[in-house]
């Protein structure tokens, strides 16, 4: 059985908590307690239906509020596989804890209101799940019983998503029309949509194809941490522990180790589950090697004719996370970028990215809470970097403020412009 | 093995090791529980075939069932590893807290100062806990790190961003994080992991006679902790335990599952959630787990 990991993003008014709730529901992964919880909660506040909002937002703050703040994780599963979803909220005062929530995911969901279509908010959220690289898209045209399941009101908001999505780098866009409220086209086919024949939504992520995603080809290994048990019947015991970045390690391989640039060859993969002949993506594992090489945390283990970029002069897009202080060009930050640990400052900002009209802005010298741009930076040891759309895991770096302790930006690395 | 599972364990593992490798005195919270059981294999499968570099941790409130502190003295010792108890008696001793009294007292809300001042006395950065998000609701908005203050204190509104794979564990002296490297498991997932691997759990999960009575609609187990109202009868019955917590507020659900392939089965029929069915501590209010958790519980 497989796990998707998923994104919703939509406000409360596009129905996003009620789509939540109707999957939990429809796929009876809601429990007799919480359901009897939210009914009385409901009754309480004088609502007149059963407000399945009420199951994810989890804090005090957003019950009384009535609104999503942070991210949710939710979790279940059909026979076909597991799912884990991130529900994000969708304000753009939160557009920070959006990007945390769908960082990692394989699938976004966006909601758009068929009643009034693309709005700025549907381009918000499409143009974040671009550029973090989330492989499949799903625009849920919600809200069809509003339009009397009219076909000409979904196909002319797909025409004109589809229009603005062509400035887009998206992978993979899937439309589909439902109604949460009744679960409509959610987990079963809807009798007021016949003519649609695509899938329900269910179907499609259960059925979606996530196993290229990964990159295969580049193999990649930060060295995370060295064993050497101190005991006797493993004297000799070196091993090289981390979860593998990209490409597939075998036994046999013969590999290059970088700062040193010093090759060796894989005599041996040990791992939670035993030992491997080979490790893909995403797999925990210790790499034992032929040679008695000076091998320490943050090092990256790949081919000798495939190697990561490697620099101190870098350039990224850069999302700005800190609510209490905007980015300060030449301050000193810790970066952390796949196990390694660094310092790095912004030397330039390029561009300030409108998330709305996708403009850039380019008289800008800094970037506030929830601002986008393009950046350059530098860091005090070098980097072993892929482009972020070719490899999620070492393109992407957070900057941390050694003062505060924050974590006040993502970063996404870029090739550098030829 | 199956994939959604091997990807959980690659994940844990992760984590633990990022732990090990960026904090000064990291300990693992360890109650002989089924969820702190899977994170110590975890753990002990992330360092294979070195030892585990960092000691586990019991809170003890003196109020636990015998056979699960006999188990988790066994397993200790089985997997070599250092084991300190934090005693919520030692703290009443010390007049830090006073112990409760009454007919419905239960001292599991007294374990979060023995908690914090054991965490202080040995100076510990991180502390590993087996929460997963799918156990309530406040815990479904907790990071993977979580950062508290220096008094022990969880801040929903200020949780820091924790993007793709790379976690922030920055501190001062004095604060700390709690680490749930288990945070995306369901509680299926910690039964299958259970049968896949063949991990020894404490017998009181399997069904067995024991003399329990009616509570609050749930069946709370006769014992030296906890006696019956003279309006509640006891009575033996067939249970097992779904949780495993103090014997006060830790409830047994019927049950005839004795193996562990009957438990799973149960437990993907279950239509109640494990704390909803378990635990009395839970019921307080609608932000019980959330108000206990921003003073520094687990």
């Amino acid at each position: 059985m497989e796990r998707l990991r998923f994104a919703t993003v939509g406000s409360v008014d596009d129905g996003k908590s009620t789509l939540i709730g109707r999957l939990l529901y429809d796929s009876k992964s809601i429990f007799e307690d919480q359901l009897e919880h939210i009914e009385n909660v409901s009754k309480r506040r004088g609502t007149d239906y059963v407000d399945l909002s009420l199951l994810t937002d989890g804090l005090r703050a957003e019950r009384e509020q009535g609104i999503t703040i942070d991210v949710a994780y939710r979790y279940f599963a059909t026979p076909k596989r597991s799912f884990i979803i991130a529900d994000c909220p969708g304000h753009i005062q939160y557009t920070r804890n959006m990007i945390t929530g769908a960082s990692n995911v394989d699938l976004a969901i966006v909601l758009v209101d068929a009643r009034t279509g693309i709005v700025e908010q549907t381009r918000r959220h499409s143009l974040l799940a671009s550029l973090l690289g989330v492989p499949h898209l799903v625009i849920c045209v919600n809200k069809m019983d509003l339009v009397e399941w009219s076909p000409d009101v979904f196909n002319r908001i797909r025409d004109e998503f589809e229009e603005f999505a062509s400035r887009l780098s998206l992978r993979d866009v899937t439309f589909l029309p439902i109604s949460a409220l009744q679960g409509d086209n959610v987990v079963s086919r809807s009798p007021n949509l016949t003519w649609f024949e695509g899938p329900t939504l269910l179907h499609h992520l259960e059925n979606v194809y996530t196993a290229s995603d990964d990159n295969r080809v580049d193999a990649r290994f930060p060295v995370q941490y060295v064993i050497r048990p101190q005991r006797a019947e493993h004297h000799d015991y070196r091993g090289y522990a981390g979860r593998v970045a990209g490409g597939v390690f075998r036994v046999g391989d013969d590999v290059m180790v970088l700062p040193s640039g010093l090759t060796t060859t894989i005599t041996g993969i040990d791992s939670p589950n035993g030992p491997l002949t080979h490790a893909e993506p995403g797999n925990s594992a210790t790499l034992l090697l032929a040679d008695d090489l000076s091998i320490a945390r943050g090092d990256m283990i790949c081919r000798p004719n495939n190697r990561p970029r490697q620099a101190q002069s870098l350039e990224a897009m850069l999302c700005w996370m800190d609510d209490v202080a905007p980015l300060q060009p030449d301050r000193i930050y810790a970066i952390k970028h796949t196990t390694k640990l660094a310092r790095a400052k912004v030397t330039n900002v390029l561009y300030r990215l409108n998330i709305s009209t996708l403009h850039r802005e380019t008289d800008v010298r800094s970037l506030a809470l929830n601002e986008i741009g393009r950046v350059e930076l530098h860091t005090t040891a070098p980097l072993f970097y892929d482009d972020y759309h070719a490899n999620r895991t070492t393109g992407s770096f957070i900057l941390v403020d050694e003062h505060s302790g924050q974590t006040c930006a993502a970063g996404m690395l870029l090739s550098p412009r030829t | 093995m199956k994939s959604a599972l091997r990807g959980l364990v690659d994940e844990s593992v992760t984590i633990i090791r990022e732990v090990a490798a960026e904090f000064e005195r990291p300990v693992m919270l360890f109650s002989g529980g089924k969820d702190s059981v899977v994170m110590l294999h975890l753990a002990v499968r992330a360092f294979a075939p070195a030892r585990v570099p960092f000691p586990v941790m019991h809170i003890d409130t003196g109020h636990n069932f015998p056979e699960v502190i006999e188990f988790r003295d066994r397993t200790v010792s089985e997997l070599d590893v250092q084991l300190i108890v934090g005693s919520v008696q030692a703290s009443i001793d010390a007049g830090r807290i006073q112990d409760v009294t009454g007919p419905r007292a239960s001292r599991n809300p007294l374990q979060t100062v023995t908690l914090l001042d054991s965490i202080a006395e040995h100076k510990f950065d991180a502390v590993f806990g087996g929460a997963r998000r799918d156990e309530e609701r406040a815990r479904a908005k907790e990071r993977v790190y979580s950062f508290r203050d220096s008094f022990g204190q969880w801040d929903p509104k200020t949780q820091r961003p924790e993007l793709w794979g790379i976690y922030n564990g920055r501190h001062k002296p004095g604060e700390h994080f709690r680490i749930f490297p288990l945070s995306n498991w369901t509680e299926l997932d910690i039964w299958r992991f259970v049968e896949e691997y063949d991990i020894p759990l404490p017998s009181i999960y399997f069904a067995h006679r024991r003399r329990v009575f009616r509570r609050d609609g749930m069946w709370m187990a006769e014992s030296p902790f906890l006696s019956p109202d003279a309006d509640e009868q006891v009575s033996e019955q067939t249970v097992r335990f779904r949780t495993v917590g103090d014997a006060t507020c830790t409830a047994a659900i019927e049950s005839t599952a004795t193996t562990l392939q009957q438990i799973i089965a149960e437990t993907a029929a279950a239509r109640v959630t494990e704390r909803g069915a378990t635990r009395a501590d839970d019921r307080i209010s609608e932000a019980g787990m959330e108000d206990r958790k921003k003073q520094g519980y687990f």
